[in-house]
């Protein structure tokens, strides 16, 4: 009992982790900048990454985290995971409202009428208490935020969201010498800086001798945790990154819309700029030629 | 102070004669398009209209989010997300609207120290001058309130914070903190009120910007030689003002233009960049994030908050001396508010008979320091209260006042200014004429 107390207790703090805190604990550098094919101006989700991401979270996440903003019909979404219909309805036909008040195969106890489960329009919310709704975890989460906070590296690397899921769920370590013998719930993890830390690893001055912290998710991916109809490998490695892509995608399902219509703004802006630049310089040239003229 | 010369409107047809006798709004119309404007106006007289656009484009993305948003503890959030996920081109107007803030103060800063530069407060525009300030105080309040609406972690943090800030006032502060929330902590009747708030403010910022307007064209647009456009006759007076429209509208269009494809940049391919993490979690009371950030518009502002601490001798001095009554949080408080009046009072702390600091030799490095000291102060309001920080933001917010208080006053009296021009023309001439000024001119010794 005590040890799920503790173990919520690490949860709910990470739910608070914040990026700043990464840092403080010099935690940044174990963030890896992986290369994701969402990235940069003209940069849109991969189809099949999308799709195995799915595969990852069904078959593993979803068995503690829910997604309780994302509806399945997204899921067929062109720049999406872009699942041909038939495929959508079969995977939301495993889903029900459990809303039991309004919704349960129970007679109801005014009309004797007997009800059926109501179909679910959306992923389910957590399971587990203690595990927080992954929908817009990649947007909660920043991977870079130097030098010194002003956050110019997101500049470069962008917010880093899906950089730290990845990093973290590949982030599981052997934990550190000083650790051996302490008593602490959960599971070191390199990456995630919120949870738990022994004192044994706290050194005179008060730094952490070791970076990460111990958090209560037991480390999810070991490696083949699926397997994909295309004989696609699954590292943890690999599917760190295509479970933390699926996720920028539920954060953010519209990227590849935004993006499209800010490429034609700029275009179109900057077209406009180029053609009120002439109009103004021939607008004014009267006025300053006949100062250049009079000399 | 009698306005510029110009031609004003004359009703031709029997209609506008007609309309003319019962309300002259042609001729409103008329002088506002056409009001004559200095002609040697540079590109930083161009806010003004970026501004304008910037609280329309505010007011219709916000008026479209508002048919979607639900100001309810448990609904406000996903709300948002459906906004984000369901609603029509949602996504791109939540966008527009949350960088659009930005924008905003971007604009309204470089405004604010467009006119500490060129001296634009000074007589006859201090009134122009005070409801800008009140403008700026409304906008910063608006956008506060705004902030909560997500509901987010930073929303329901920041909050606590800011409204405990009221908390800080001796005797009644407990009391003032209640009545804004209206209740002990952050919850419903908060949210329910910023967002009341948040949807009436800005039609009072269109209102006071309408007086803004007014105000400065009756006193005639200030310029970057702080010479006043001659007045004698509609001759004399035209050989230093062209009509604001066409000239200066398709100018500030090009500029805001150049602004805008900048900021569709920004929407379209970074729109969080400015924004934080953490309000993308939804409000919990019972988790506290690490850091409680402002957005980046309030940190000049919020550093100057956190400068003074209890170990600052001001700080304990003035706690001696009120006999423990302004402690180290009111202080703080104080100091904050304190910042901004001092900037409001500027025309009268500023001693100096020259307006423009193109034409004041020292004033301009103490500026320049202004400037830097500003930057710096948003920079560190956004790191932590530890190490050498807080001494960072205490000398970054000592200077702040210092400028105000001691150097604009003792500058006015020691200062030996640059002659001026006689008039804008001369100005204006000078600037475009071969060889002897301008930019075009002027040779790079590196090439």
């Amino acid at each position: 009992m005590l040890r799920k107390l503790t173990l919520s207790a690490a949860a709910a703090l990470g739910f608070a982790a914040l990026p700043g805190l990464a840092s403080a604990a010099g935690g940044e550098s174990l963030i890896h900048d992986y290369d994701f094919p969402f990235e940069g101006w003209f940069g849109s989700y991969d189809t099949f990454q999308l799709q195995r991401g799915l595969q990852i979270y069904t078959e593993v996440c979803a068995s503690c985290h829910g997604l309780k903003y994302v509806s399945f019909r997204n899921l067929s979404d062109e720049t999406g995971p872009a699942l041909p219909e038939d495929q959508v309805r079969a995977y939301a036909a495993n889903f029900f409202v459990a809303d039991f008040d309004n919704n349960s195969q129970l007679m109801d106890s005014l009309t004797g009428e007997m009800r059926t489960l109501t179909p679910a329009d959306r992923f389910p919310v957590n399971r587990t208490a203690a595990a927080p709704d992954l929908s817009l975890m990649a947007k909660a989460r920043a991977g870079f935020h130097g030098p010194y906070g002003t956050g110019l590296s997101q500049l470069f690397n962008g917010m880093g969201g899906p950089e730290y899921i990845a990093s973290l769920l590949a982030g599981y370590l052997e934990p550190p010498a000083c650790a051996e013998g302490a008593e602490i719930d959960g599971y070191y993890n390199a990456v995630f800086a919120a949870g738990g830390y022994p004192d044994s690893c706290i050194d005179e001055e008060g730094h952490r001798m070791a970076p990460g912290s111990w958090i209560g998710m037991a480390p999810p991916l070991l490696g083949d945790d699926v397997t994909f109809e295309d004989g696609h490998e699954a590292t943890v490695e690999s599917q760190a990154q295509d479970v933390a892509a699926f996720l920028m995608w539920t954060a953010e399902p519209k990227l590849v819309a935004r993006k499209q219509a800010g490429l034609t703004g700029v275009i179109f802006l900057t077209v406009l700029s180029v053609l009120l630049y002439l109009t103004n310089k021939r607008l004014w040239a009267p006025y300053k030629n006949k100062v250049k003229k009079a000399k | 102070m009698a306005g510029i010369p110009h031609d004003h409107y004359e009703p031709k047809t029997r209609g506008e004669k007609w309309l003319h006798r019962r309300l002259p709004i042609g001729s409103l119309i008329y002088d506002t398009l056409f009001i004559p404007t200095p002609k040697n106006l540079n590109w930083m007289w161009i806010w003004g209209v970026v501004l304008v656009f910037t609280l329309v484009l505010q007011i219709a993305t916000g008026v479209v989010l508002v048919m979607h948003y639900t100001p309810h503890v448990d609904l406000a959030f996903a709300s948002i997300e459906h906004i984000m996920r369901n609603v029509n081109g949602g996504h791109m107007i939540r966008y527009f609207h949350m960088n659009g803030a930005s924008l905003f103060f971007f604009a309204v800063y470089l405004h604010i120290f467009r006119g500490l530069y060129y001296g634009g407060y000074k007589a006859p525009r201090e009134v122009t001058w005070i409801i800008g300030m009140l403008i700026y105080l409304l906008m910063m309040g608006t956008a506060f309130m705004g902030y909560v609406l997500p509901w987010g972690q930073m929303s329901f943090h920041g909050t606590a914070v800011i409204t405990g800030l009221f908390g800080a006032i001796p005797f009644i502060g407990e009391s003032i903190q209640t009545w804004l929330l209206g209740a002990s902590a952050v919850g419903q009747p908060a949210l329910n009120r910023f967002f009341s708030l948040h949807y009436l403010l800005p039609f009072i910022i269109l209102g006071l910007v309408i007086v803004h307007v007014w105000s400065f064209h009756s006193t005639g647009n200030h310029n970057p030689t702080g010479v006043e456009v001659r007045r004698g006759s509609k001759e004399e007076a035209s050989k230093d003002t062209l009509p604001f429209w066409p000239y200066f509208v398709i100018k500030d269009l090009v500029a805001l233009s150049a602004i805008l494809v900048v900021f569709m940049a920004i929407v379209g391919f970074m729109p969080n960049y400015l924004g934080h993490p953490d309000n993308y979690i939804e409000a919990n009371a019972l988790a506290t994030p690490e850091h409680i950030v402002p957005e980046w518009y309030f940190l000049p502002f919020y550093a100057i908050l956190r400068a003074f601490t209890a170990d600052v001798w001001v700080v304990m001095f003035t706690n001696w001396i009120t006999f423990g009554i302004v402690d180290a949080k009111f202080f703080g408080v104080l100091a904050m508010f304190g910042a901004i009046l001092v900037m409001a009072l500027a025309p009268w702390l500023d001693t100096s008979s020259v307006r423009s600091g193109r034409y004041r030799p020292m004033f301009k490095w103490w500026f320049a320091l202004l400037v830097i000291d500003f930057v710096v102060l948003t920079w560190v309001g956004a790191r932590p209260a530890e190490g050498i920080y807080p001494y960072i933001a205490l000398i970054g917010a000592t200077y702040w006042f210092a400028y105000f208080l001691v150097i604009l006053p003792l500058l006015g009296v020691i200062e030996k200014p640059l002659p001026r021009p006689a008039t804008i023309e001369e100005d204006f001439i000078a600037h475009y004429e071969p060889h002897t000024g301008g930019t075009k001119t002027v040779v790079n010794p590196a090439e």
